[in-house]
């Protein structure tokens, strides 16, 4: 008797953790549908836009006009602004977040860290809608104050706005980088007699360059993907010029114009957001493999 | 002296991003604490700026928020402890894992295209909050994934090893050990990513199109919007007032998404006691 109802519940517990693995199993397999559906959503989208545009007209076009006649598909313009953004972006997250990192990691007291850096961190959680609304009304009359021929809309302030939004994310990664190099080698540069700055300069950051190089080339990726700040504070004129007071449209920009409106779905400017994205994903992922692959690398180095 | 001028520069870098976060918020309070009253929250959106609230996208934002952590909450929970108490170390995990960690980079305004083709168009479920709450469960599943595997780490295998040894099975290990020991610091990742979604316009508006909703939704069927929505909306307008609304609309999110951040320490601190 009582053996039998120990292997009723036996049975009843392998019952039960066989249902459970694979209900886990299940849910661990949403995140790869998700991939697939993505490149695949992206993917068939896109054909019926590139068998009606041509790849030859979509990536060496000098105009981007899908919603005027008469329509034109040349992704560079959008390219140009993405990457116009993308660079001031990217510059100024790494000249603040670096600066940022050397103290942290190299000058500051546990206790200073400590506290700065849950502030330096709520930047990150800003929504982009906050930060294109600060862009907009704050940032762009300052730089129309110093250079009067500015646009309202320009990529200079949109880029400057945006590098302060991922200042915490070089920050962290830079200075992860940094708190890898070996004590070991800091105290043979002070034993030559080095001072701290010397220290800072010559030997972390040499030693820490495959991480700072990783952050930055992550900054780019999540600046080329960010959508609302460069569209309220960019433009929305396509453009293929490298003076960042004049007004562009970045990818993302384009992707939310023509999604405002109510799109006829198949047609070709519907077809053209889901190729834009395709380039947009293709670009953000082969920088984040990049930038991963040498974060994952040069940990390694002092293992 | 070169000494005390680097550290002064690399202190300076480190001012100009706490100074840049204490200008946005003067800016922001600045412009839009005038307009900050009851009516603002029992008003929906209006022609006339001194008329409009936030009626609307406030009670969207919280159909949103809610419909999307009903679906996230089991699914990330699950997939973090397949994958860290379950999965055997194969190609597969490791997919999965590689996978995880590639989707938390993608850009939000691709789950917004996903969202609008597979959600809207191919199951019909139109601009609805339900292809919205979709859209953004898949948005925010790779963080909670990624800090409910954290949370599960940081337990001590000598907990889990003493209920093994017991003659536990995984999933009793799981339920008994693993979950309520991990629960504060899972609830407190689980929040971060919620008020992650909260601030996320542009999957939304990819969905929804820009619209000008002057009613609740009362159900998951009902087309809607959300509060940086509605924000991005007066904020495009070129008149000088309804920017100034918009900037009270940033007071009240940035004042939900603060209070969310500060549950999530609150039980990240208690836990760590």
């Amino acid at each position: 008797m009582q053996n039998s109802y120990t292997s009723r519940k036996l049975t009843r517990r392998k019952t039960e953790e066989f249902i459970v693995v694979n209900l886990l199993r299940l849910s661990g397999l949403i995140s790869v549908v998700t991939t697939i559906g993505i490149i695949s959503i992206l993917g068939v989208n896109s054909i019926p836009f590139f068998s009606e545009v041509g790849l030859k007209e979509f990536f060496t076009g000098l105009k981007w006009t899908p919603l005027f006649i008469p329509q034109n598909f040349g992704i560079l313009p959008l390219v140009n602004g993405t990457f116009l953004v993308a660079f001031i972006a990217a510059i100024t997250a790494l000249v603040f977040g670096l600066g940022s990192a050397f103290y942290l990691s190299e000058y500051a007291s546990r206790n200073f860290r400590k506290i700065i850096k849950p502030f330096l961190e709520i930047l990150a959680g800003i929504p982009t809608v906050v930060y294109g609304y600060f862009a907009l009304t704050f940032v762009t009359p300052i730089i129309q104050f110093f250079f009067p021929e500015t646009i309202i809309f320009n990529a200079l302030s949109a880029g400057i706005v945006m590098g302060i939004m991922i200042i915490p994310m070089v920050s962290t990664l830079s200075e992860d980088a940094m708190s890898a190099v070996p004590i070991s080698l800091r105290e043979a540069a002070y034993a030559l007699g080095a001072k701290k700055y010397q220290v800072a300069l010559r030997v972390v950051f040499p030693s820490a360059i495959s991480g700072i190089v990783a952050s930055f080339i992550l900054a780019i990726s999540r600046a080329i993907g960010e959508t609302m700040i460069v569209t309220l504070a960019a433009g929305g004129k396509p453009a293929l010029t490298l003076n960042p007071l004049e007004a562009i449209q970045t990818m993302t920009a384009f992707i939310v114009t023509v999604s405002q409106g109510e799109t006829q779905q198949g047609s070709v400017e519907y077809n053209s957001i889901f190729a834009v994205g395709l380039l947009l994903f293709f670009l953000t992922f082969i920088m984040n493999i990049i930038g991963r692959l040498i974060v994952t690398k040069y940990a390694q180095q002092y293992e | 002296m070169k000494e005390k001028f680097f550290n002064l520069i690399f202190l300076l870098a480190v001012l100009v991003g706490i100074l840049a976060l204490v200008v946005l918020f003067v800016d922001i309070i600045s412009d839009g604490y005038k307009h900050l009253s009851w009516d603002f929250f029992t008003s929906y959106a209006s022609r006339k700026a001194e008329n409009s609230g936030i009626l609307a996208p406030l009670a969207g934002t919280l159909w949103l928020i809610s419909m999307t952590a009903i679906l996230t909450i089991p699914i990330g929970i699950s997939t973090a402890l397949y994958l860290e108490e379950f999965a055997s170390d194969n190609w597969f995990t490791k997919l999965i894992k590689l996978n995880v960690s590639n989707l938390a980079g993608v850009p939000s305004i691709i789950y917004g295209l996903l969202g609008l083709a597979f959600f809207t168009y191919t199951l019909s479920l139109g601009k609805s909050l339900l292809a919205g709450a979709l859209t953004m469960t898949l948005l925010i599943l790779p963080i909670v994934i990624i800090a409910s595997q954290e949370a599960i780490r940081t337990i001590p295998p000598s907990l889990k090893d003493a209920a093994y040894a017991l003659g536990a099975t995984k999933w009793e290990v799981s339920r008994t050990v693993i979950l309520p020991h991990s629960i504060g610091g899972i609830m407190s990742g689980i929040i971060l990513a919620m008020s992650r979604a909260v601030g996320e316009t542009a999957p939304i508006l990819i969905i929804s199109s820009l619209v000008f909703i002057t009613m609740v939704p009362s159900g998951p069927m009902d087309r809607f919007t959300v509060l940086p929505l509605q924000i991005y909306t007066w904020a495009a307008f070129p008149q000088e007032e309804f920017r100034a609304i918009a900037s009270t609309g940033i007071i009240v999110l940035l004042f939900i998404l603060i209070s969310m951040n500060s549950i999530a320490i609150f039980i990240r601190l208690k836990n760590q006691d």
